[in-house]
C-alpha cells in the first residue's frame, strides 16, 4: 500500500472498503459515460435500479464527514467550513476545466461534421454562436453538457455542508431527519435548481443531498448504531429479495416479452423510476446493495489488502483526479470511436485502456502525495479530503 | 496486474463475440422485433377493408423532413406513401405532413385538434422528442404534452403511431435524447400506443453497417436513403399492426 496512515490518527484504521467501492464506482461511471459502449453492459445500472452515482455520492458523504467532522471537533466550525469551501472551489475549477475540453470537442465537431440527415440535431451546436451567454451560464453552473452533472451536484452539496455537518456532529439523528424532510419537500413542491437554456438540474441537489447526508450520518456513528440491524438475517433476506426483484424488473427492459409478467398495477405504481429526484426505489436499491455488501465484505476482509483489489482501491483514494480524468477519457474515447465509426472491439479497447490510464494516474498522484507528505516542509498534514473527503 | 489481465481477457472475449455476430448486410431490413407491437391499429384496418382508402397525417419537426432540392419528395412521409401504395394496391393512400422546424411537443399537442379537424386522418404518425431534448424541456412536461396530444388524437377516433428520435451518434455526447426516449416508451406502454422506435432501428442499421451514421457528408444521397428505409419500415409496421394482407410480403426492404 502506498498510503501511509497518519501517525497522529486517533480514529480507527482507514476503511478500505470505501476506497474499493468508490474506485469501482469511478470505473463504472467512466464506462457508462461512453455512449453505446458494449462494455457498459457490465455495469450495475443494467442489473438494478441504482447505479454507480449512488455509491459514489454516499461514499463521498461518508468520507467528507469523516475528515471534516474530525476537523470540526478538534479545530472548530470556522476552520472546518473553510476547508470544505476550499474543496468546493477546487471541484469548481476542475469542472470548468472539463467544460473547456468539452467546448473544444464540440467546436471541432461543429466545424467538421455536416450531414443533412441531422440538420435538426446539429442545432445543439447553436450555443457556440453565443459564447457570451453560454460561457457565463456555464460559470454559473446552469449550462451543463451531457454527463457533466455530477461535479456541480458535489459543489452544491459541499457549499451546504458546513451547517449540516455542525448539526450532524451534535445531533446526528435530527440532521438526518431534516435531510429526509428536505427530500420529501423537494418531491412534494418540485424544488430543483434552474438550468440553462431551460429546465432543471439533472441531479436535483435537494433530493440527492439525502444520500450524501446519510453517508455522513453513517460516518459519524450511524454505521455503528446500524451494525446490529445489518447483521440480522431477516434484513439480509429482505435486501436480497429486493435486489432480485429489481434485477427481474431491469431484465424486462432489455429482454423482449418479459414485461408481460409484470402486473399492470405494479407498472402503474412503479414507473417512472426517477433518477433526477433520486427515486425512493433507487434509494432503497442502494440501501439493499449496501446491506448485502456490508454483510459479506467485513471491514477486516484480508482480500482488501491483497494486490488484486489494489487498482480499484488506489483509484478510490484519489477520486477527484480520477473522476475528472474519467470524464475526459470518456470524451476522448467517444471522439475516437466517432472518428473511426465505432465497433465493439474498439469500444472494448478504449474501455480497458481508459481504466488502465485511470489506475496509472491514481498511482502517480499517490506517489506524489507520499513524496510531498514526507518532505520536512509539509510536515503538518492537512487532511486532504479527496473530492468530498477521501484521504481520511 | 493479473486482475487487469483477467478483466481484459473477459472484456475482449465479450467484445469479440458481439463483433462476430454483426456481419454487415447491404439492405435496410428491420428485424421483426423492432417493429412488432401488441396494439392493433383498428381504425386503419377498418378504413382499408371498408373504404379502401387510408389518410395518414404526419405531425413532427424537422427530422421528419429533408432539405435540399425536392426535399419533401424524398423525406419519409412521401416515402411511406410510396411504400404503402406498393404494398396495398387498389387502395387510395394519402400522407399529409405537418413538419415545421423547431416545434416542441407542447407546440404540436396544442396544434393537433386543429389538424385533426382539417385532415380527418385515420392514422396520425407523431414524431416527437428531438426539439424537446434540444430545448431541455423537463421530462415531466414532455410527458404531459404527449398525453395531451394523444387525447386530442383519441378524441378524433384516429389511430396513432408515436415516433421517437433519430439515432445520431455524432451528437450523442451533446444532445441527451435517452430520457425523452424513455418517457415515450413508457407513455406508449401506459396508453397501449404503437411506438415506431426510430432510435433503435437506426441504431440497428448503424451496428449492422447498413449506414455509416458517423459519416460527415454534405450530400443528400445517404439522408434520402435513410428516409426511404424509414418509410418502408413504417409501412411494414402499419401493415403488421393493422393486420392487413400484404401484396408482397417479402419486400420489407
Amino acid at each position: 500500500m502506498v498510503m501511509v496512515s497518519p501517525p497522529q490518527s486517533v480514529t480507527s484504521e482507514r476503511d478500505l472498503r470505501l476506497d474499493l467501492f468508490r474506485g469501482l464506482a469511478l470505473w463504472l461511471i467512466f464506462l457508462d459515460h461512453i455512449p453505446d459502449n458494449v462494455v457498459s453492459w457490465l455495469t450495475i445500472r443494467n442489473y438494478g435500479f441504482s447505479d454507480a452515482t449512488e455509491i459514489f455520492i454516499f461514499i463521498s458523504g461518508f468520507t467528507a464527514a469523516f475528515v471534516y467532522g474530525r476537523t470540526m471537533r478538534e479545530r472548530g466550525f470556522v476552520l472546518a467550513s473553510a476547508r470544505i469551501l476550499r474543496r468546493a472551489w477546487q471541484i469548481y475549477v476542475a469542472h470548468i476545466f472539463l467544460f473547456t475540453i468539452f467546448m473544444a470537442e464540440i467546436a471541432y465537431v461543429a466545424a467538421t461534421f455536416d450531414n443533412p440527415l441531422y440538420a435538426e440535431e446539429m442545432k445543439i451546436l447553436d450555443f457556440l454562436k453565443q459564447p457570451d451567454i453560454t460561457i457565463f451560464q456555464a460559470l454559473l453552473l446552469k449550462f451543463k453538457p451531457v454527463n457533466m452533472d455530477v461535479l456541480p451536484l458535489y459543489i452544491v452539496l459541499l457549499l451546504l455542508f458546513p451547517p449540516m455537518l455542525f448539526l450532524l456532529v451534535r445531533r446526528p439523528n435530527v440532521a438526518l431527519g431534516g435531510s429526509a424532510v428536505v427530500y420529501a419537500l423537494a418531491w412534494r413542491l418540485d424544488w430543483n435548481l434552474p438550468a440553462y437554456p431551460n429546465g432543471v438540474w439533472f441531479f436535483n441537489p435537494f433530493a440527492w443531498q439525502l444520500l450524501f447526508v446519510f453517508g455522513a450520518w453513517c460516518a459519524l456513528g450511524g454505521a455503528r448504531r446500524l451494525a446490529g440491524v445489518l447483521r440480522s438475517r431477516a434484513i439480509l433476506a429482505i435486501a436480497i429479495a429486493y435486489l432480485l426483484f429489481a434485477f427481474f424488473i431491469t431484465l424486462t427492459w432489455h429482454v423482449e416479452g418479459l414485461d408481460r409478467f409484470v402486473p399492470g398495477w405494479l407498472t402503474e405504481w412503479m414507473y417512472p423510476i426517477d433518477k433526477t429526484n433520486l427515486d425512493v426505489l433507487r434509494f432503497a436499491h442502494f440501501l439493499a446493495l449496501a446491506a448485502v455488501t456490508v454483510y459479506f465484505v467485513p471491514r477486516d476482509w484480508p482480500v482488501l489488502k491483497s494486490p488484486i483489489l489494489w487498482p480499484a482501491i488506489v483509484c478510490g483514494q484519489h477520486s477527484l483526479e480520477v473522476f475528472c480524468l474519467g470524464v475526459f477519457l470518456a470524451f476522448a474515447g467517444q471522439f475516437v470511436i466517432a472518428e473511426s465509426s465505432g465497433g465493439p472491439l474498439l469500444q472494448t479497447g478504449i474501455s480497458v485502456l481508459g481504466i488502465i490510464v485511470m489506475i496509472a494516474a491514481a498511482n502517480l498522484v499517490s506517489w506524489y502525495k507520499a513524496i510531498e507528505g514526507r518532505s520536512p516542509v509539509s510536515r503538518v498534514k492537512s487532511p486532504d479530503a479527496d473530492l468530498a473527503g477521501g484521504e481520511a | 496486474m493479473t486482475f487487469i489481465l483477467a478483466v481484459l481477457a473477459t472484456i475482449t472475449l465479450a467484445g469479440g463475440a458481439v463483433a462476430a455476430e454483426s456481419a454487415p448486410t447491404p439492405d435496410c431490413d428491420v428485424p421483426e422485433r423492432l417493429i412488432s407491437t401488441e396494439t392493433e391499429l383498428t381504425r386503419v384496418n377498418k378504413e382499408i377493408t371498408d373504404r379502401h382508402r387510408l389518410d395518414i397525417t404526419v405531425v413532427g419537426s424537422r427530422s421528419s423532413a429533408l432539405s435540399g432540392p425536392d426535399g419533401a419528395r424524398f423525406a419519409y412521409p412521401a416515402q411511406l406513401e410510396i411504400a404503402l401504395k406498393e404494398r396495398l394496391p387498389g387502395n387510395e393512400i394519402k400522407v399529409t405532413a405537418h413538419v415545421p422546424s423547431g416545434q416542441t411537443t407542447a407546440d404540436m399537442a396544442a396544434g393537433l385538434p386543429k389538424i385533426m379537424s382539417e385532415d380527418h386522418p385515420a392514422l396520425v404518425i407523431w414524431q416527437a422528442g428531438t426539439v424537446d431534448a434540444l430545448r431541455g424541456v423537463e421530462p415531466d412536461d414532455f410527458r404531459n404534452s404527449l398525453d395531451q396530444g394523444l387525447d386530442a388524437i383519441a378524441a378524433a377516433a384516429a389511430d396513432v403511431i408515436m415516433m421517437n428520435m433519430q439515432y445520431s451518434p455524432r451528437t450523442e455526447s451533446m444532445l441527451g435524447v435517452a430520457p425523452f426516449a424513455d418517457v415515450m416508451r413508457w407513455v406508449a406502454e401506459q396508453r397501449s400506443v404503437v411506438l415506431f422506435d426510430r432510435l433503435a432501428i437506426m441504431h440497428h442499421w448503424s451496428d449492422e453497417g447498413t449506414f455509416d451514421l458517423y459519416a460527415a457528408t454534405t450530400g443528400y444521397a445517404m439522408a434520402r436513403r435513410v428516409h426511404e428505409c424509414i418509410g418502408r419500415a413504417l409501412a411494414s409496421q402499419i401493415i403488421n399492426a393493422a393486420h392487413l394482407e400484404d401484396a408482397k410480403t417479402q419486400t420489407t426492404r
